[in-house]
């Protein structure tokens, strides 16, 4: 019988794909953690530092304030995005998922359309509409007596209005991934919920909510991970410089301007490398605590149940 | 059999009706208004975008000197055509790299299965951004920086991890006994992939358009990979436009309008894919 030959079918199919992957994302992402333990000599060459940058990231009294500033900011970037949007999002998915309502697919298509367009479209959007010189929000402000402000020039607010900005660009994505699991909820639960007397409100949260926990699980990673990798929104309505006073500083912009440089101070390719590793180390531990802790304690609840 | 329902359920019935048009009416309009206010306005005179902004564009109010300046200052159809080529470029290597791949990793028991399927996903959590410094060396040591090539790599890369998780899962459901029957008749494997492809089309559909939207419009690459004039993206070439001509609002205005109208149409074109993937699998 003749010898099976070695399957070079195989190899040929996954050759491009595991080609192209490794290279411009496996490598670069484990380069860029090795750099961060490099410093630069002034004669430009590159020495082993071991974890000297990250010493003076956070300690460094120049570098510390902005690496701290980023790290508070963009938790409340989170936290803003995880209360409002995905609680908007929730209630829209619920309204979106009762069958007597019609039009439900108009709705859901308009709603996420803004999710569509680019983040640069929509901070000029929205740099106009708060604008003081057109006034649209302040015609609206005026509606509930609130007095117009340049809301992206003052440090208390900045990155509260952009945040909010961001929920309404991005709200459409937990609507849609809610919406599936609500949609996946077979009517005989709830319907015998309903005959054992339960209303709306009980069916909701006592039939509806345990059933999308998983969701809600992986909306927040999701939420987290594009949160502490944003950059775009930022960036064109503050520039890089995340203004005023840095109030709306993210990591993706300090990595950005530790790279690049920006002022006065030189851009630092292994620096920037460094603060690309903390923001790493930020998201995989945030992807971890949500595949070991939120994940297994979901498997534990199913399981008593 | 139809039973009547006590007057107080149907009044709550038509009471809860309403209320939910209400609150879904009031956030369609939180959604469209800033996008729809800049599209009615980027056709005004810049008098009857200040004194009139919510008035729809009429001939007392027309003035298209937004677009005029835009298309004598910045190349925009340049910028379309850069996006077009990236975005293209980028979804015919996904779909090559990513099917084939896919279809390994689904088809043939191989040492190492499980493992080249874990490494390949794992890409989907971590930001292809955090190796920006490394891409750029890396860039430079090909000479590809500052070309669209360039960036069709880093999107491709990007793109792949889902792609492969999510057309594997698909062509798993693939039946056996029609590759098997494709075997018997003597076809090679390489015409037994061309042979399922088409069966996961609608897959293909959704994760296509899934790729397509966020290269379309990423800023952060071409910022950093290809800023010169002649192969800026639109993201790009509308973000420096709109820095250059920021007190120029009628030709904000004009180039918002020009950048955010091809996305549109493509969204309009593929809703339905976009959604469907977004819900896979629990849409009946």
């Amino acid at each position: 019988m003749k010898r099976k030959s070695f399957p070079w079918h195989i190899v040929v199919f996954l050759a491009p794909a595991v080609i192209v992957y490794s290279l411009f994302m496996v490598f670069p992402l484990i380069d860029s953690l090795r750099l961060s333990l490099y410093t630069t000599l002034p004669n430009g060459t590159e020495i082993y530092n071991g974890l000297g940058n990250y010493q003076t990231l956070f300690n460094d009294p120049l570098l510390a304030p902005r690496l701290w500033g980023a790290i508070k900011n963009n938790i409340i970037f989170f936290v803003i995005h995880m209360v409002v949007q995905n609680s908007i999002g929730l209630f829209l998915a619920s309204l979106l998922s009762s069958t007597f309502i019609k039009g439900r697919a108009i709705y859901r298509t308009l709603i996420f359309t803004p999710t569509v367009l680019s983040v640069v479209l929509v901070g000029f959007i929205w740099r106009l509409i708060l604008s003081p010189l057109w006034g649209i929000s302040g015609d609206f402000l005026a509606l509930f007596g609130v007095k117009n402000q340049p809301w992206l020039g003052l440090v208390d607010t900045a990155l509260p209005v952009l945040s909010l900005v961001s929920v309404w660009q991005y709200v459409g994505i937990p609507m849609m991934l809610f919406l599936a699991t609500l949609i996946a909820i077979p009517d005989e639960i709830v319907e015998a919920a309903r005959v054992d007397g339960a209303g709306a409100w009980i069916v909701f949260w006592r039939v509806k909510f345990p059933l999308i926990l998983p969701t809600v699980g992986i909306v927040a990673v999701l939420t987290f991970v594009g949160n502490f990798n944003a950059f775009d929104l930022i960036y064109t309505t503050q520039t890089a410089l995340a203004g005023p006073e840095f109030s709306t500083d993210l990591l993706g912009t300090l990595f950005y301007r530790t790279f690049f440089g920006f002022q006065l101070q030189p851009g630092s390719p292994t620096m920037g490398a460094t603060v690309a590793g903390v923001m790493f180390l930020i998201i995989l531990a945030g992807v971890l605590v949500y595949l070991f802790g939120w994940q297994r304690r979901l498997l534990k609840m199913e399981i008593e149940l | 059999m139809t039973v009547t329902r006590p007057k107080d359920i149907q009044f709550g019935r038509i009471f809860q009706t309403v209320a939910a048009h209400a609150a879904l009416l009031i956030y369609t309009g939180i959604a469209l208004f800033p996008i729809v206010l800049v599209l009615i306005n980027s056709v005004k005179s810049r008098t009857a975008i200040f004194k009139t902004p919510y008035a729809l564009p009429s001939p007392i109010n027309f003035d298209p000197v937004g677009y005029q300046t835009v298309f004598e200052r910045a190349s925009f159809p340049g910028y379309f055509l850069n996006s077009a080529i990236v975005t293209f470029g980028s979804l015919i290597f996904i779909f090559f790299a990513g099917t084939m791949a896919a279809y390994a990793l689904s088809e043939y028991r191989f040492r190492g299965n499980t493992l080249m399927g874990l490494y390949l996903s794992l890409g989907i959590m971590i930001p292809i951004r955090l190796g920006t410094v490394s891409i750029l060396r890396l860039m430079k040591a090909l000479g590809l920086v500052d070309t669209l090539f360039g960036l069709i790599l880093v999107y491709t890369a990007m793109g792949l991890p889902l792609a492969i998780f999510v057309l594997s899962q698909f062509m798993r459901q693939v039946p056996k006994d029609l590759k098997d029957a494709a075997r018997v008749d003597g076809a090679s494997e390489y015409r037994i992939y061309s042979l399922v492809l088409p069966l996961v089309r609608p897959a293909l559909g959704t994760v296509m358009v899934f790729n397509m939207i966020p290269i379309w419009n990423d800023l952060w690459f071409p910022l950093i990979l290809a800023p010169s004039e002649r192969n800026k993206t639109v993201t790009l070439g509308a973000q420096s436009f709109l820095g250059q001509y920021v007190s120029d609002w009628n030709a904000v205005l004009a180039s918002l309008t020009l950048s955010a109208i091809p996305v549109v149409i493509l969204y309009i074109v593929f809703s339905r894919q976009l959604i469907r993937g977004l819900t896979a699998g629990a849409v009946k």
